[in-house]
């Protein structure tokens, strides 16, 4: 970690880097921002929106188990929990035929009122308010493992499992036809999106990580006619939001959270008024 | 068309034998027999909700069954192990911004190489190849969201052939078809169980087409109501009952 930090000192010649909590945010985002890039593009084209956001709401109440159950370290009860309402959601949806997007709804109205519930016990919820807009700069070494490790899991899983997901995401009965195990890659991402989002929720917020996870593939969808296009703007749309929003939060002392956010917005608007360039 | 040929030769068969798909306690099929060779051109009608698209769904495995698929070869009696099959959906579900090139969508099915990071020349030339058999190699680069619905079906069936399978199960396109692209299709069909050694099952909402190219007609509604030669089929009291009469000219395309 020492040497990370000297590396950064000398690579970077500004004040703020000087600061541990600024060095630490930067590393966070340099991992979270890439990331979201390439799990996003998924995300958009499995319509899975609106999954991600429940797991998200479910968080605070994986926060309230780790809290009942006196953990020092929320993290690991978190992660338990987001795992098991994902796996959860997906076997319901494939019994169930009620619309998907009406099972999110009741999985995640129920994730969030239960957390609210248990931490609001004692009038004392103001402690966990913070959950709800993130505090990047509080990120410890030990969390950044963590996201080092999320990231690459990620990686692996993008490189040997990709071109099913992708088939997956084109036609179900195509993949099925090519023998590809629809419903292990739909379970597989679908936790895989459940723990990144966990583990980043505390540093980017609740009400803001959907929109990480969103906007750059949002974004690249604009102006990307092919796979590699698609991945690449994205990820390199999210790592200019994230490390740009995150230096001009330090400067106009604005929550990092929200300047991620307004400026990965600002990209998709931006991409949208070159829309059409790419089509062909 | 140039098809590169591994002809048929009328020695394998394929059989559904007792075939049935039940959904909970609810019965959508049973008692399915149905029999086709390499070299022919089973089509499927039947109402709307008659169990069209399970039938296909099943033979995919989507869908549990009772029954079973058998595909043999008629030389040596031998059961075929698995079952190769190539599938050619309705409609994609692909939005016009999605960003997925007909290079893409075919190497994420025919190749382990993640297709986000590397291209292939290699496998670029085989696409290409099989894309020419259907006069499609023209739009590799372009995006599958916005190719016409006849393009569409063209490479669908380029993917749908390689590599080769045993059985050839189709899905009429019903949108964004005219009639040029309906005739289109329905000759490449034809085409296909001439110079490829499979048997093709193919779900049809177009009668008209179904009596001038189907080798074999299988009615359904529940269970199999009539099968045989279109002449047959379309003249029997279960075709009546569901579809009235119809005026038909039956062998007026090149089977």
């Amino acid at each position: 970690m020492e040497l990370i930090y000297q590396l950064m000192e000398t690579l970077l010649p500004v004040s703020w880097i000087h600061y541990d909590f600024m060095k630490n945010a930067l590393l966070a985002v340099l991992m979270i921002a890439p990331l979201f890039g390439l799990m996003g593009t998924m995300v958009v084209n499995n319509g899975m929106a609106f999954f991600s956001d429940a797991v998200g709401h479910s968080a605070l109440c994986g926060i309230a188990i780790g809290v009942v159950l006196g953990l020092s370290d929320t993290t690991p009860a978190m992660i338990a929990f987001a795992v098991l309402f994902a796996v959860g959601l997906n076997l319901i949806r494939q019994t169930n035929h009620a619309s998907a997007d009406t099972i999110i709804s009741v999985f995640s109205s129920l994730g969030v009122a239960a957390g609210l519930a248990i931490l609001s016990r004692g009038g004392d919820f103001s402690r966990y308010s913070g959950m709800l807009v993130g505090d990047i700069l509080s990120i410890a070494p030990r969390e950044l493992a963590y996201l080092a490790g999320a990231l690459v899991l990620t990686v692996i899983f993008w490189l040997f499992g990709f071109n099913a997901l992708h088939a997956v995401s084109v036609n179900r009965s195509l993949a099925r036809s090519r023998r590809i195990p629809v419903a292990v890659i739909d379970m597989l991402f679908a936790v895989l999106i459940a723990v990144i989002v966990t583990l980043s929720i505390k540093w980017i917020g609740l009400l803001m990580i959907n929109a990480m996870l969103i906007l750059p593939a949002a974004a690249s969808r604009n102006i990307s006619s092919t796979v590699r296009e698609y991945h690449l703007y994205s990820i390199l749309f999210s790592c200019f939001s994230g490390i740009t929003g995150l230096v001009m939060s330090y400067y106009l002392n604005i929550a990092s959270g929200p300047m991620i956010v307004i400026l990965a917005a600002a990209v998709f608007f931006v991409t949208h008024l070159f829309r059409g360039r790419a089509r062909n | 068309m140039h098809i590169r040929p591994q002809k048929a030769c009328g020695l394998h068969c394929l059989k559904l034998k007792s075939f049935g798909v039940y959904v909970g306690r609810r019965q959508l099929l049973h008692n399915v027999n149905i029999h086709c060779h390499c070299g022919e051109l089973t089509v499927v009608i039947g109402r709307n909700g008659a169990g069209k698209s399970t039938l296909l769904k099943a033979i995919l495995g989507e869908l549990p069954h009772v029954g079973s698929i058998e595909y043999r070869n008629r030389e040596d009696g031998l059961i075929r192990p698995a079952l190769k099959v190539g599938y050619v959906p309705q409609a994609l579900g692909l939005d016009a911004g999605a960003p997925t090139s007909v290079y893409d969508l075919f190497a994420s099915l025919i190749s382990r190489r993640p297709v986000f990071l590397l291209r292939s020349k290699k496998l670029r030339k085989i696409i290409e190849d099989q894309l020419k058999l259907f006069q499609a190699e023209h739009l590799i680069d372009r995006r599958m969201g916005c190719l016409s619905g006849g393009e569409q079906q063209r490479v669908m069936l380029a993917l749908a052939t390689y590599p080769q399978p045993d059985l050839l199960l189709l899905d009429e396109p019903v949108s964004g078809m005219d009639e040029n692209g309906l005739q289109l299709f329905y000759s490449i069909v034809s085409e296909l169980k001439h110079k490829f050694d499979m048997a093709i099952i193919l779900v049809s909402h177009d009668l008209n087409y179904v009596s001038r190219y189907a080798d074999q007609v299988v009615l359904i509604d529940g269970t199999v109501k009539a099968s045989g030669r279109p002449e047959e089929v379309f003249v029997s009291k279960p075709f009546r009952d569901t579809f009235g009469n119809f005026r038909f000219d039956f062998g007026k395309g090149t089977k």
